[in-house]
């Protein structure tokens, strides 16, 4: 088949897609695409209207489809029962802390394996990622016993400290680092008579730059959504994290839906203000880090 | 010399942290685990030495044991498997050219999945409550269903547990499997028209095959993931008071493991669970390996 051939073949299909064939299907497929989102969005919305209606006339027949008057008076009885500011700031302080802590271990050991002589080096990085494999769940209980002897119970440290450099966070930074990094800038700067922590400080971190960004996005999300760590380690309502505290006040609900919808919505606000900025990034990021990692 | 020798050690120091944090804080646990779970203990400490007996219990005397690793698989396939067969032909979707807002769709199919499981699980006990709940609203007034109970019977547990893991994870999945795509190229498609391939045909004998790492990597996930569900089912069923709901409809594995250690302060019996929890996630992983290894396998006869 030659080119005009094809370009004539070309030419028909759109023809013919123009008129009959394509049209309903493009139809269909926004369609299609366009519910999915509402579904996907209509909770986030549903959690504003539940959160402003008053306490007994949450829960009616038909059910609220529209935001109500009660706002701010459900915002005051969440705070009379828990200082709820204070645990968003804690959870972002301990997904900061974790995000700087991953972020400087994991590419100091990625340059390692990237771009430095290391005696069983093959044997080290694959020992690394059968650790990788191992399930969270297999080695919690022990993981408190030690938590326990250390002291670190109801600190934020057994948030920060065990994870801080994770062979995920390695692996990743091992792919970003190698590409990235050129040798010879590294011998260049050693004959300039720089350290080898200044290389990694003024030479490695920079170039790592988009491996960095993709692990810190993946680790602050991680570490603000978790749940089942914080449950055990940081029971204090004073030191843990928001989701700690919604899933107590869930679990009584005598202070109301109301408060507890509020909670939620004020939960979703950072999250719905970062996507508006960092959608991009965030999707971007995500998809690359389990793609490669 | 000196600064030469420094420089041999470097690497050394910067793979340090993790394998001393890995020693105390993974291999150490791991082997602790083991010790303890032929052990019996109570909240007050290890009592005696019982041999394999936490485990023989599972199989023998404990009904809830069996019962959470039924949960546990059962959502695995309907909460984590499921989502596989709407994300793959949404990404499909999605990758069609003339597709418009396609990041704006992105970004809001992927909200769910960065959202915490716990203001999900909350939202959702809400949507699905059985007397006033939205969705209940809908079934009855749209299509003249009777009041549904998504939170008060075993089945409806699971089918609420599933439809949050499935709002929760398409999108995500989505999104994998649309970078996957774009990583395709497209004149194998071309060509493929060329040569009379119907669209069918086409992601048969292209999309898949050539997705098929993206496709065992993001099954592994939810493998690895799902047989640890934990919290989306102990936020939903009253955390600990109630172990799961009706039924035990949603006690899971980890659930059962975190009941036993945490609330009853049984370590070893629950270390006993870890363990059998482990082999179960092995054996769905090998598994999973050599059906993917054996599809790859007809793939390259086919194409010789």
């Amino acid at each position: 088949m030659d080119m005009t051939d094809s370009a004539v073949l070309a030419s028909r299909r759109n023809s013919g897609g123009e008129f009959s064939l394509l049209k309903p299907g493009r139809i269909l497929t926004y369609i299609v695409l366009v519910l999915l989102a509402l579904a996907f969005a209509f909770p986030f919305y549903y959690v504003f209207v539940l959160a402003s209606w008053p306490n007994d006339n949450i829960f009616v027949w038909p059910p609220h489809l529209l935001p109500g008057p009660a706002f701010v008076d459900n915002y005051h009885a969440l705070f009379e029962q828990v200082d709820f500011y204070r645990n968003l700031f804690n959870s972002a302080a301990i997904a900061t802390l974790a995000t700087v802590t991953i972020i400087f271990f994991c590419t100091m050991g990625g340059a390692a394996f990237a771009l430095y002589e290391l005696k069983g080096k093959k044997t080290l990085f694959s020992l690394m990622l059968l650790t990788y494999m191992i399930p969270g769940s297999l080695s919690i209980v022990p993981f408190f016993k030690i938590i326990n002897v250390l002291g670190w119970y109801n600190t934020w440290l057994p948030m920060i400290i065990p994870g801080m450099a994770n062979a995920f966070g390695i692996f990743l930074m091992t792919q970003y680092i190698k590409p990235a990094v050129p040798i010879d800038l590294m011998d260049a700067a050693r004959i300039d008579g720089m350290s080898e922590f200044g290389i990694l400080l003024k030479i490695i971190f920079p170039l790592a730059k988009s491996g960095i960004s993709v692990l810190g996005i993946l680790t602050f999300i991680g570490s603000w959504n978790t749940f089942l760590f914080a449950y055990i380690m940081l029971p204090d309502e004073k030191l843990t994290t928001f989701p700690v505290v919604l899933a107590k006040l869930f679990s009584k609900t005598s202070g109301g839906y109301g408060a507890l919808m509020v909670g939620n919505a004020i939960a979703l606000i950072p999250l719905i203000i970062v996507l508006l900025f960092f959608s991009k990034q965030i999707i971007a990021g995500i998809t690359e880090g389990s793609l490669k990692g | 010399m000196k600064k030469i020798n420094f420089t041999k050690l470097t690497p050394y120091f910067y793979v340090a942290p993790f394998f001393i944090l890995f020693a105390v804080f993974g291999i150490f646990p791991l082997f602790y685990s083991i010790v303890l779970s032929f052990f019996k203990w109570t909240p007050s400490g290890p009592e005696k030495f019982v041999g394999f007996a936490n485990y023989i219990r599972y199989f023998t005397k404990d009904p809830y044991f069996g019962r959470s690793v039924y949960n546990t698989i059962l959502l695995l396939f309907t909460g984590s498997y499921v989502q596989h067969l709407f994300a793959l032909p949404l990404a499909i979707m999605l990758n069609q050219k003339f597709v418009k807002g396609r990041d704006v769709l992105k970004t809001i199919y992927f909200i769910p999945n960065i959202t915490s499981a716990v203001v999900v699980t909350i939202i959702f006990s809400m949507l699905f409550d059985e007397k006033f709940g939205f969705v209940n609203y809908i079934m009855e007034t749209w299509f003249g269903l009777p009041e549904i109970h998504w939170l008060s019977s075993s089945p409806g547990i699971k089918a609420t547990v599933s439809i949050i893991l499935n709002w929760k994870y398409i999108g995500f999945y989505t999104i994998l499997y649309l970078a996957g795509l774009q990583a395709i190229p497209s004149e194998l498609y071309e060509s493929a028209h060329m040569d009379g391939a119907n669209v069918w045909q086409q992601h048969l004998k292209i999309t898949i095959p050539l997705l098929l790492p993206v496709i065992f990597f993001a099954l592994s996930i939810s493998t690895i993931n799902g047989l640890q569900l934990f919290d989306e089912p102990f936020i939903l069923t009253g955390q600990y008071s109630r172990m799961g709901g009706v039924d035990n409809g949603g006690l899971t594995t980890t659930f059962y493991l975190m009941f036993l250690g945490f609330r009853l302060g049984r370590f070893g019996r629950a270390s006993a669970v870890a363990w059998l929890q482990f082999f179960i996630i092995l054996g769905f992983t090998v598994v999973l390996r050599l059906i993917i290894n054996k599809f790859d396998y007809t793939i390259e006869k086919k194409e010789k």
